[in-house]
C-alpha cells in the first residue's frame, strides 16, 4: 500500500497491481532483458563488429530508409484520406472508414503474398509497371509499397480525430475577415495539424522498421540489396548465430524505444496545447 | 450559409474524394480481391480441398488453440491492470503504463527472438528443460508465449481509458451499500466497461490468430505440428502452390473483414460508453 498516493475506499489494489507486475515481468520484462544479458556476454568488440558489418549496415539503411519514405507517402495520402473522411459526405463513406483499418486487421503474411502477386512481373499491376521498366517486386520499391500498406492506418487515425475537433468558428472568423479557402487552409487549419502529422509519421515509421510478414515476400531478400533488418535477424538465427541476431536486435530495439519517447513527448506537447486552450 | 463558406468548391471536393478513394482502392481493395480471386481461380472444389486437408486443418487447430489461450490470459491481465491504473493513484503509474505498451513497439521478429534466447538450448533454462524432456521452443508453448507477447497490451489499453472515465463514484456507492469487492466489480464495474472490453478482445483475437513474424521465429515450421495458419500459408506460397496459399489466406482475410465489421459495430457502443462516462465526470 506504500505506493498509493492517497488512501482509497476501493478494494483490490494490492491484488490487481501485484498481478499486473507479476504478469508483466513474466511475459515482457524478463524475456526482453534476455537481449541485454546476451549482449553483455558477447563483449563490446564483437558487438560492434556485428552491428557495423557492411551487411548489417545495408540492412539498417534499407529498413530505416524504406520506412522513412513509406512514412512520408503515408503522411501525404493519410492526410488526404483523413481530410475527406472528416469533412466530406459521399456514398459508402462508412465502409471506406472501416476499411482504413484493414491493414491492421489483415494478417501480415496474407498482405505480403497478396502484394507480391499484384506487383510481381506477371501480376495485375506488375505487368504494366515492368513493361515501362519499373521493377516493383524484389526491390526497395516493393519493400516501400508493402510498408505504405502497413503504415497507412496509423497516420489516418492520428489526424482524423484532430480534424473532427477543429473549431469551425475560427474558420468563420477567417472568412469574415476576407480570407479565401486556400489562405484558411494554409494559415488556420494546417498549423494545428502539424503535431498530429508528425505523431502519425512517427507511429507509422516505428511500426515499419520492425515489420516482417508483409515485407519478406516482396523483398527479394538479397543480402546487401533487399535484405531488411528483421530478416537479417531471422537469417542469423537460422545459422544458430544467436549473439549476432541479438546484437542487431538490440540496436533496433533502442531505435524503437527512442521513437516511443519522441511519440510520447509529441502527444504530451499537443495535449498540453489543448489544455491551455 | 456558414457551412457552404466553410467548404471547398464542389470540383475540389470531388477531386480530393476521388484521389483518396483511388489510393485506398490501390492499397486495400486490390490486395483484398487478389486473395479471393486467386484462391478461387481453380474452382470451388479445389478451394475446399486446399482447406480441408490434414495439414491445413492442423494449422487451423493450432491457430485456434493459440488464440484460445492467449486472449483470455491477456483479458484477465487487462482487467487487473486497468483496475489498478484507472481506479487508484499511485507512484510510478505512468511508467507502468509505458511498460505495458512496450510490446507494441517491439519488432515481431525480436518478440520471437527473446523466447528463443530464454528457452532455447543455449538459454538459462535450456539444459534443465532438455533434461526434463520439456519442449518449449519449436513447439506450441513457444508459439503461444510469443502470441501472448505481441497481443499483450491490447485489452488493457482499451479498458484503461473507459475505466478512468467512469470514475470511482458508482463503486464507492455500491461498497457503502454493503456490496463485497467482488460483487461491486461484477455488478457495477463490468457492465460499465463491457463494450470496451469486447472491443479489446476483438482486436486482440485478430492479432493473435494472424501473428506471423514472432511465431515464425519460434515455431520450427514442422508441418502438421507447429504450423499456424499464417505459417502454413508461407510454406504453400514458397512451394508455388498459389491457389492453396490464397485459399488458406482467404480464411484469414475473412477473419479480418469480420473483425472490422464487429469492430465498427462495437466501436459505436464503446465510444458512447466513453462519452457517457466523460459527461458524467464533467457534471459530477
Amino acid at each position: 500500500m506504500f505506493l498509493l498516493k492517497q488512501k482509497s475506499t476501493l478494494p483490490g489494489f494490492n491484488l490487481a497491481l501485484g498481478y499486473t507486475v507479476f504478469y508483466l515481468s513474466l511475459i515482457v520484462l524478463i524475456p526482453l532483458s534476455m537481449l541485454f544479458l546476451k549482449t553483455s556476454t558477447m563483449g563490446w568488440g564483437a558487438f560492434f563488429e556485428v552491428i557495423t558489418s557492411p551487411r548489417t549496415l545495408a540492412a539498417y539503411r534499407l529498413s530505416f530508409g524504406a520506412s522513412f519514405v513509406a512514412g512520408l507517402v503515408n503522411v501525404v495520402f493519410g492526410f488526404l484520406i483523413a481530410w475527406v473522411l472528416a469533412r466530406y459526405r459521399f456514398p459508402g463513406k462508412k465502409i471506406v472508414d472501416a476499411l482504413v483499418d484493414f491493414p491492421l486487421a489483415l494478417p501480415t503474411a496474407v498482405a505480403g503474398i497478396a502484394l507480391t502477386s499484384i506487383y510481381s512481373q506477371n501480376g495485375w499491376l506488375g505487368k504494366y509497371l515492368y513493361a515501362v521498366g519499373i521493377e516493383t517486386a524484389y526491390s526497395p520499391l516493393g519493400i516501400t509499397l508493402a510498408l505504405v500498406f502497413i503504415g497507412l492506418p496509423f497516420v489516418v487515425r492520428t489526424i482524423e480525430p484532430v480534424l473532427q475537433e477543429l473549431d469551425g468558428e475560427l474558420e468563420d472568423a477567417a472568412v469574415s475577415l476576407g480570407a479565401n479557402r486556400w489562405q484558411i487552409f494554409t494559415k488556420v487549419i494546417f498549423p494545428t495539424l502539424i503535431p498530429p502529422l508528425i505523431t502519425g509519421f512517427a507511429l507509422a515509421f516505428a511500426r515499419c522498421i520492425g515489420e516482417y510478414g508483409s515485407v519478406i515476400f516482396i523483398a527479394g531478400n538479397m543480402p546487401g540489396k533487399t535484405e531488411i533488418a528483421p530478416l537479417l535477424i531471422m537469417t542469423k538465427l537460422e545459422q544458430y548465430d544467436y549473439a549476432g541476431a541479438t546484437a542487431i536486435a538490440v540496436v533496433m530495439l533502442l531505435v524503437s524505444f527512442a521513437m516511443l519517447g519522441v511519440i510520447n513527448y509529441l502527444q504530451w506537447v499537443s495535449s498540453k496545447r489543448i489544455g491551455m486552450n | 450559409m456558414a457551412v457552404h463558406l466553410r467548404s471547398e468548391p464542389v470540383w475540389v471536393r470531388w477531386t480530393l474524394i476521388g484521389m483518396a478513394l483511388a489510393f485506398l482502392g490501390l492499397f486495400i481493395f486490390l490486395p483484398l480481391s487478389m486473395v479471393f480471386i486467386t484462391g478461387l481461380n481453380k474452382g470451388i472444389a479445389v478451394y475446399f480441398k486446399s482447406i480441408n486437408n490434414p495439414d491445413a486443418l492442423s494449422a487451423i487447430r493450432l491457430t485456434l488453440i493459440t488464440a484460445l489461450v492467449a486472449v483470455p490470459l491477456n483479458l484477465i491481465f487487462g482487467v487487473a491492470a486497468s483496475w489498478a491504473i484507472a481506479k487508484f493513484d499511485f507512484y510510478g503509474k505512468s511508467f507502468l503504463t509505458t511498460l505495458i505498451d512496450l510490446p507494441l513497439s517491439v519488432s515481431p521478429v525480436i518478440s520471437g527472438l527473446i523466447y528463443v534466447l530464454m528457452f532455447g538450448a543455449q538459454g538459462p533454462f535450456g539444459t534443465w528443460l532438455r533434461d526434463h524432456g520439456i519442449k518449449i521452443i519449436f513447439a506450441p508453448p513457444a508459439i503461444i508465449l510469443a502470441t501472448i507477447f505481441v497481443t499483450f497490451p491490447m485489452v488493457a489499453r482499451e479498458l484503461i481509458p473507459v475505466m478512468k472515465a467512469q470514475g470511482n463514484d458508482e463503486e464507492e456507492a455500491a461498497l457503502t451499500l454493503g456490496a463485497s469487492g467482488f460483487q461491486t466489480f461484477w455488478r457495477v464495474t463490468l457492465p460499465n466497461i463491457k463494450w470496451g472490453l469486447l472491443y479489446g478482445v476483438i482486436l486482440c483475437n485478430a492479432r493473435a490468430m494472424g501473428e506471423f513474424g514472432a511465431v515464425s521465429v519460434v515455431s520450427g515450421h514442422i508441418r502438421g505440428q507447429t504450423n499456424t495458419l499464417p505459417l502454413h500459408i508461407e510454406i504453400l506460397y514458397n512451394e508455388y502452390n498459389f491457389t492453396a496459399a490464397f485459399a488458406a489466406a482467404s480464411l484469414l482475410a475473412m477473419l479480418a473483414l469480420v473483425t472490422l465489421f464487429a469492430k465498427s459495430l462495437v466501436e459505436y457502443r464503446y465510444r458512447a460508453e466513453l462519452k457517457a462516462a466523460l459527461r458524467l465526470e464533467n457534471h459530477g
